[in-house]
């Protein structure tokens, strides 16, 4: 909220409505506010993101630490006491890891995952987007064709092709991802540009005779941010459940980083017998995450698209 | 029902004091705020007002299709003696498109692009009388026939966007027909299309309600559409009538400034070379209206004493207005 | 479909030697190369992509690997299966998702409105194995009212088995099918219910009302025609979607599909059968897409009217 303040314009002397002070940013802000659960949503995604970011500050145990695992700890019930005298919250898994701890370090590699994929695929679907866009014709087409192509395939059949032929790991399932999502962005970004293109604005730019990049970076992008944060926010929401999916048809992540979606695939086996803290405490989590990020990001849509604003 | 209907000898409709309100965020939107006027069978009454003077809403008062926020909040509307201000849905729904029939503003938008002609023909014979379909289609197509729709058994088949905006506007106005209303309100039905079919359908509607004795609401914004058609006059401002009237007292002798502003912006051959007069101003914010006359701030006449509210004065011959200023019953327009 | 078919076939050739996992290590070099020549491995690669491309034309897709049958017939074998799963999901997708949009369409300011949007948020998000799990767990393994995995007793119906006409078979269905469902349902719902936003205030509807058409008329005619539309067109791209992702729900419940199949040939490096699976997607994919086309035209006036005239 402060960050609004200081962004607020300084109140023009004699100015009697405080209404015309209000800055984009903070009709923004308390537009976004106007739901609850949005807000609440916010606020769990920044707690997840800090939750990860400090996650050895934060877990029990260091789940990687196999000097620190013993089988002898396996599949303890949630509130046990484990070997080292320790108390494991939300129970063990089969190898005798703590399960807290495993969550967040799982919620780590998931967020990395999920994130960094999302952010590099939005920079290639944004420079692909706009020089399609601007380039019009014949690059136009081609591009948009690769793209409708691809979009026309479910992405997780894109994804497992390519885990299959590029082999599991981080740096792969990463690179599938890319690849799955740039298209979205490509498209979104392009057809926003589209629009934006034909307006007065850009045109009186070409009048002015300035630089293509210049155009480009200085008065498109800015325009089509709107639609870019929303796809985004889905996006990544999307990327963290698509790479647990692969994980768990077991050919995301090695299993020796395990994500979320690696923690329930293990957990899967234990269910007949009982165990069900195994895979059900890493979905809560993973479950957690992801609605935070679709809540905040359908609220967005909401205040951002101008068509549904009041 | 019919056989009531005919039996009836008083006016078709009678608006009294009619008020509908929006109930928006911001507080009550006043749209129609104490309306009335009165149709008699095989009359044709104008309904004349610039945008936002709540006449399309005192249409659809008429019709009860107010839709939430707004309510009709106090008045009447008495359908042949009958006030359906608080009737049932059912009982709405038994009328429109049987006895009361509309038409709207815009025939782009106001046949489903999905569903033929013959379609949306049928189904509004069908919901009012058990007729089979090849009855109700033949009197569709005599209804299309009626209206100058050439070739109407081919039309039938049809979907809207093969028609033209008149040709919609037409089928529009067949639709209404279908059950030999008592009473038709038409809202701005000829403000889409261009001049000369404007005036085709204005003479053709004229024609039908003489014919059929239906009472006529002609909802408009051009005073020029009104004096070739209607019998009667009421001018809507901010919700409310502020001068009502015969055609020719109206036009030729209007009483109220407002109505002198409007007829002032009337371009016509006697005034060649000289300049259009112009209303200055914005139709008051009907969310906060001032206290009294609401025209006062582009009255020319405004002083203290439009603060307070002027009552309709009435004459003899529905002659009436809403003004402490009033033109001389002479003064020229 | 020709580039798709190469890009398919030089990815999964890439992949990995199925050797390796075909031979025992005590096998000596030698039978290792009989094994290759056996199964046409020693080729170069551009031969055995032409190899393959003249049988396929033929409608012969290579052996698998493991099972040492046809590809083509062990995938068609699982295929009804499959199909009866998304046609399932389909049809509950639709039989939910649509009165449920509709009503949250026509009272967007409800409350029940209100939880019907934030449900859908709920479908959207959660990974559809992880929900799979979820519902084992609770009716197979804690209630017991429902087999966990399996296709259960099947009918011989038009010489094809399924499981829909018994009621074991049904009982077995029904958790994949409505696992499967709930992405669809969420998007049919969302769908529909911004389609039904919009046209309940187009004037074409009022004047519907004007003419007496009563409300059910003008809900289930005027109404849901013109959403029909979009919906059906989403959906039946949407199909594609499911048979696609019904391979994370075959996993799951166990479900004698072509997805199990894939997966289980993906850890196998069955590479006849992973492409010939995505050979039959591919196709399937644009089999789909001609049918949405012809539909579309089927139910709006305006396409079909085009197609006359051109």
């Amino acid at each position: 909220m402060n960050s609004a303040k200081t962004a607020a314009a300084p109140p023009v002397p004699g100015q009697i409505e405080p209404l015309a002070v209000e800055t984009p940013f903070q009709r923004f802000v308390s537009d976004f506010s106007e739901s609850k659960l949005a807000v609440a949503c916010f606020f769990a995604v920044v707690a997840i993101i800090l939750l990860a970011i400090f996650a050895p500050l934060i877990a029990p145990t260091d789940p990687y630490n196999l000097a620190l695992v013993t089988v002898a700890d396996k599949t303890l019930a949630p509130g046990m006491v484990m070997q080292d005298g320790t108390t494991t919250l939300l129970g063990t898994d089969g190898s005798g890891r703590d399960l807290l701890s495993s969550i967040i370090y799982g919620l780590r590699i998931s967020l990395t995952v999920g994130i960094g994929s999302a952010i590099v695929a939005l920079a290639i679907g944004v420079v692909v987007g706009l020089v399609a866009a601007y380039a019009g014709g014949r690059i136009d087409n081609i591009i948009m064709r690769i793209v409708d192509m691809q979009l026309s395939f479910p992405a997780i059949l894109i994804a497992l092709v390519l885990l299959v032929t590029l082999g599991k790991g981080a740096d792969k399932t990463l690179i599938a991802l890319i690849v799955v999502q740039w298209a979205y962005y490509a498209r979104t970004v392009r057809a926003s540009a589209m629009v934006e293109r034909r307006k007065e604005y850009v045109e009186s730019a070409h009048c002015l005779s300035l630089s293509r990049t210049r155009i480009l970076l200085k008065h498109l992008l800015p325009n089509v941010l709107a639609p870019i944060i929303v796809v985004g926010t889905v996006q990544t929401a999307h990327a963290i459940s698509l790479e647990a999916t692969l994980s768990f048809l077991g050919l995301g992540m090695e299993q020796t980083e395990p994500s979320l979606g690696s923690l329930i695939s293990n957990g899967f086996e234990y269910i007949h017998s009982g165990h069900y803290w195994i895979s059900v405490y890493p979905g809560v989590a993973l479950l957690l995450t992801i609605v935070s990020i679709n809540i905040v990001g359908d609220r967005l849509r909401d205040v951002l698209n101008p068509r549904l604003s009041k | 029902m019919t056989a009531a209907g005919t039996s009836y000898a008083g006016p078709t409709l009678e608006v009294e004091d009619l008020q509908t309100h929006f109930f928006t965020k911001a507080g009550a939107v006043k749209a129609v705020n104490g309306v009335s006027f009165t149709v008699a069978p095989g009359e044709v009454i104008g309904l004349v007002g610039e945008s936002g003077s709540g006449k399309t809403v005192t249409g659809l008062s008429i019709m009860g299709l107010v839709d939430e926020p707004g309510r009709i909040v106090g008045g009447a509307i008495r359908f042949k003696g009958e006030n359906l201000v608080g009737a049932s849905e059912d009982r709405w729904q038994k009328l429109r498109g049987d006895r009361i029939a509309m038409i709207f503003q815009d025939p782009m938008m106001t046949l489903n692009p999905v569903l033929r002609i013959d379609t949306q023909m049928v189904e509004a014979i069908h919901a009012h009388r058990q007729v089979d379909k090849a009855t109700a289609r033949a009197e569709a197509r005599d209804a299309l026939g009626l209206v100058g729709i050439p070739a109407p058994e081919e039309r039938l088949k049809t979907y809207p966007h093969q028609l033209s905006g008149g040709m919609r506007q037409r089928v529009a106005i067949a639709i209404a027909l279908l059950n030999k209303p008592d009473l038709i309100v038409a809202d701005e039905p000829t403000t889409a299309l261009d001049v000369t079919i404007q005036a085709q359908i204005i003479y053709e509607a004229q024609q039908l309600c003489r014919r059929f004795g239906t009472a006529l609401i002609w909802i408009t914004h051009d005073l020029a559409v009104v004096a070739g058609l209607a019998d009667h006059i009421a001018v809507m401002y901010a919700g409310r009538v502020v001068e009502a009237g015969t055609i020719d007292d109206v036009i030729d002798r209007p009483r109220h400034p407002y109505t002198v502003g409007l007829l002032g912006s009337v371009p016509s051959a006697n005034k060649r070379g000289q300049r259009l007069n112009q209303i200055p101003g914005m139709a008051p914010n009907l969310l906060r209206l001032p206290p009294g006359c609401a025209f006062k701030d582009r009255c020319p006449r405004g002083d203290d004493l439009c603060l307070t509210e002027p009552t309709l004065q009435s004459q003899p011959n529905g002659r009436a207005f809403r003004c402490h200023h009033p033109h001389e019953p002479e003064g020229a327009a | 479909m020709l580039f798709m078919s190469f890009l398919v076939f030089s990815g999964v050739y890439v992949i990995g030697d199925p050797v390796d996992i075909l031979i025992s290590d005590e096998a000596d070099a030698e039978d290792r190369q009989r094994a290759i020549e056996g199964l046409g491995l020693d080729k170069p690669f551009h031969i055995q992509y032409l190899t393959f491309l003249g049988r396929a034309l033929q409608g012969d897709l290579g052996d698998s690997f493991i099972f040492e049958e046809p590809a083509l017939g062990l995938i068609l074998e699982r295929m009804p299966a499959t199909l009866e799963l998304a046609l399932s999901a389909l049809l509950i997708a639709i039989v939910i998702g649509i009165p449920l949009g509709m009503w949250a369409g026509m009272r967007p300011e409800s409350k029940s409105a209100r939880v019907i949007m934030t449900g859908s948020i709920l479908g959207f998000s959660l990974p559809t194995f992880w929900v799979g799990i979820m519902m084992m767990m609770l009716f197979a393994v804690q209630l017991r009212w429902l087999p966990s995995t399996g296709r259960g007793d099947t009918v011989d119906l038009l010489g094809i088995d399924v499981s829909f006409l018994t009621l074991d078979g049904l009982s077995h269905l029904a958790m994949p099918a409505i696992n499967l469902a709930l992405f669809n349902l969420a998007l049919v719902l969302r769908l529909t219910r911004a389609g039904v936003k919009e046209v309940v205030h187009q004037d074409f509807i009022k004047f519907a009302r004007a003419k007496g058409v009563g409300r059910r008329r003008i809900v289930l005619v005027h109404i849901l025609k013109n959403i029909m539309i979009p919906v059906v067109t989403v959906l039946g791209l949407e199909f594609g979607g499911l048979v696609a992702f019904s391979i994370v729900t075959e996993t799951v419940f166990a479900w004698p599909g072509m997805g199990k199949l894939l997966i289980e040939s993906i850890g196998l490096l069955d590479r006849p059968v992973i492409v010939a699976y995505l050979t039959i997607i591919l196709l399937f994919f644009v089999i789909i897409n001609l049918v949405v086309d012809v539909l579309y035209s089927i139910l709006d006036p305006r396409v079909r009217l085009q197609e006359v005239k051109s």
